[in-house]
């Protein structure tokens, strides 16, 4: 069954979807699209580590993002430059400097496009087992935070107050962000994986009035511009990355009707 | 000992400073079961930051806090929620904690807010709001209310349904209460304590004690000693009204 190229990706589409959505809205709520860009920038390096090495290259960028995202806490609590200088510092310094072991890496022949907008016939089924089994761990992680986590983002002084500890769920969920850039990169590409978590999440906020009913359309919108994008890629012979995230964009415009037909309820 | 064992936080001379500036320093109190203490002082004068020291909000303290329970319903001073945030009535009643749906609706019932239950929390007025809030901090039966200015917004008529009600929850729970305020005379019918505070506590004592404290009344001023009358005159007004209260 997996012999398919187009069927390895179409699972592997749909694994990182189930993931990215819940995720997704976490982004959206604690406005931290900024910072996902920030952690998929610097998965280049990762990637060139890997190459480097002999390593997996998802293990690799979840090690370089979740570095990454632990440098910027530091930085944070030590220097006095705002939060949107050190990420863009963070971003375009690991990029950088990705970009450069590149060029010192003349004896493999890299797919750039590949990296940076992802490329489905790259997906193998070791792939697959990584998305589904870590993608699966995420999950069950961000069950276990869910609590302590949303009640901080409501207010996080009424959950320290009530003893939930905010802080470690942010700690935690900051290493879940790195996580979902491991495994989603081959899919969606790094330049473009925060549209993966941002759009289908934005969308959902368009028909929802619960954070629960939140999750589960932007799990549905994933989804739908997973299938959507990789067939209309293999159709027309475009990078699946840029064509998921066209198709959530799609997604994304026919919410914006279901809006002005609420308005127009209201009048 | 056995007034010990009643004690549900204590503040020992606790203070914080934030950029080497004390916002408060030096506050000691206690909150017991069944009691109500009531925190008073000019804006600044460090009231919020007192409770969230005594909730373990701020991890670097000068001082000491003892606690002697987890089971805190706060009422924050301030909360804004984010328009990126869809949230009813109904899902933010069990942030922090997991209650039935019949708890939900009687404690929305309560602050008499149970037709709200399904509304969008963003789109609720500051009054509506508040009483949300504090349906949220009773329904999960807490021992100790930490509540900052839990009445603000909230028009005449229902702040003293809501301050009687409080009342009753003190009394219906057997919790401890530390109760933020401006607005000394229509607190102080219901008070066990109050500590008056301005960067440190400037005098404490029964609601009687603090009104005719000669630092509280320089502390509020000639323009005080206004509300300082109003006070008294209310508190003669209050006092035969406790007594009824007490012979029931």
């Amino acid at each position: 069954m997996f012999d398919d190229f187009f069927i390895r990706a179409l699972f592997a589409g749909i694994g990182v979807a189930f993931v990215t959505g819940p995720l997704g809205c976490f982004v959206v709520w604690r406005r931290l699209s900024y910072f996902g860009d920030t952690l998929a920038h610097s998965a280049l390096l990762g990637v060139t580590m890997a190459y480097s090495f002999q390593f997996n290259i998802a293990i690799s960028v979840f090690i370089i993002s979740a570095a990454i995202a632990l440098i910027l806490i530091q930085l944070q609590k030590k220097t006095n430059l705002p939060g949107d200088a050190l990420l863009g510092l963070l971003a375009h310094s690991s990029l950088a400097v990705g970009l450069v072991v590149i060029g010192f890496l003349s004896f493999i022949r890299f797919d750039i496009m590949g990296l940076l907008f992802g490329d489905i016939l790259a997906v193998t089924v070791d792939d697959l087992l990584i998305i589904w089994i870590g993608g699966a761990l995420i999950l069950v992680v961000l069950k276990l935070i869910w609590k302590s986590l949303f009640a901080s983002t409501v207010n996080y002084e009424l959950a320290e107050a009530e003893g939930l500890n905010p802080d470690r769920a942010k700690a935690i969920f900051t290493i879940l962000m790195a996580a979902v850039i491991a495994i989603s990169i081959k899919m969606v590409g790094l330049l473009l994986i925060t549209g993966m978590l941002i759009i289908p999440a934005a969308m959902a906020r368009n028909v929802s009035t619960s954070p629960l009913q939140m999750v589960f359309y932007s799990i549905i919108g994933g989804l739908l511009s997973v299938i959507l994008g990789l067939y209309s890629s293999l159709e027309f012979n475009t990078s699946s990355g840029p064509s998921i995230i066209a198709a959530s964009l799609f997604l994304f415009i026919l919410s914006l009707l279901k809006i002005k037909q609420t308005a127009g309820l209201k009048n | 000992m056995r007034s010990n064992n009643n004690i549900l936080v204590k503040l020992k001379s606790a203070g914080y400073q934030l950029n080497n500036k004390f916002l408060v320093e030096g506050v000691s109190l206690e909150v017991q079961k069944g009691k109500i203490v009531t925190l008073i002082g000019p804006n600044g004068s460090g009231k919020s930051t007192t409770a969230k020291i005594a909730l373990g909000i701020y991890k670097n303290i000068e001082g000491e806090v003892e606690k002697y329970t987890d089971k805190i319903g706060y009422v924050p001073q301030k909360i804004s929620i984010d328009w990126t945030l869809p949230i009813r009535v109904n899902d933010f009643m069990v942030l922090t904690d997991n209650i039935s749906n019949e708890q939900i609706d009687e404690a929305l019932s309560l602050t008499g807010v149970i037709h709200l239950k399904n509304k969008n929390l963003g789109n609720l007025s500051g009054g509506e709001f508040q009483r949300v809030l504090l349906a949220r901090a009773i329904s999960k039966k807490p021992e100790l209310l930490v509540l900052d200015e839990p009445v603000q917004g909230v028009d005449f008529t229902g702040e003293i349904a809501l301050y009687q009600l409080i009342k009753k929850i003190s009394e219906e729970l057997n919790c401890g209460i530390l109760l933020i305020s401006h607005d000394l005379h229509t607190v102080m019918s219901a008070t066990d304590h109050v500590v008056c505070l301005n960067g440190h506590v400037c005098c404490s004592g029964s609601p009687t004690d603090v009104a005719h404290n000669h630092e509280y009344k320089a502390l509020f001023g000639e323009q005080a000693s206004k509300t300082l009358t109003i006070y008294e005159h209310k508190h003669d007004h209050v006092h035969t009204n406790e007594g009824d209260i007490k012979k029931n």
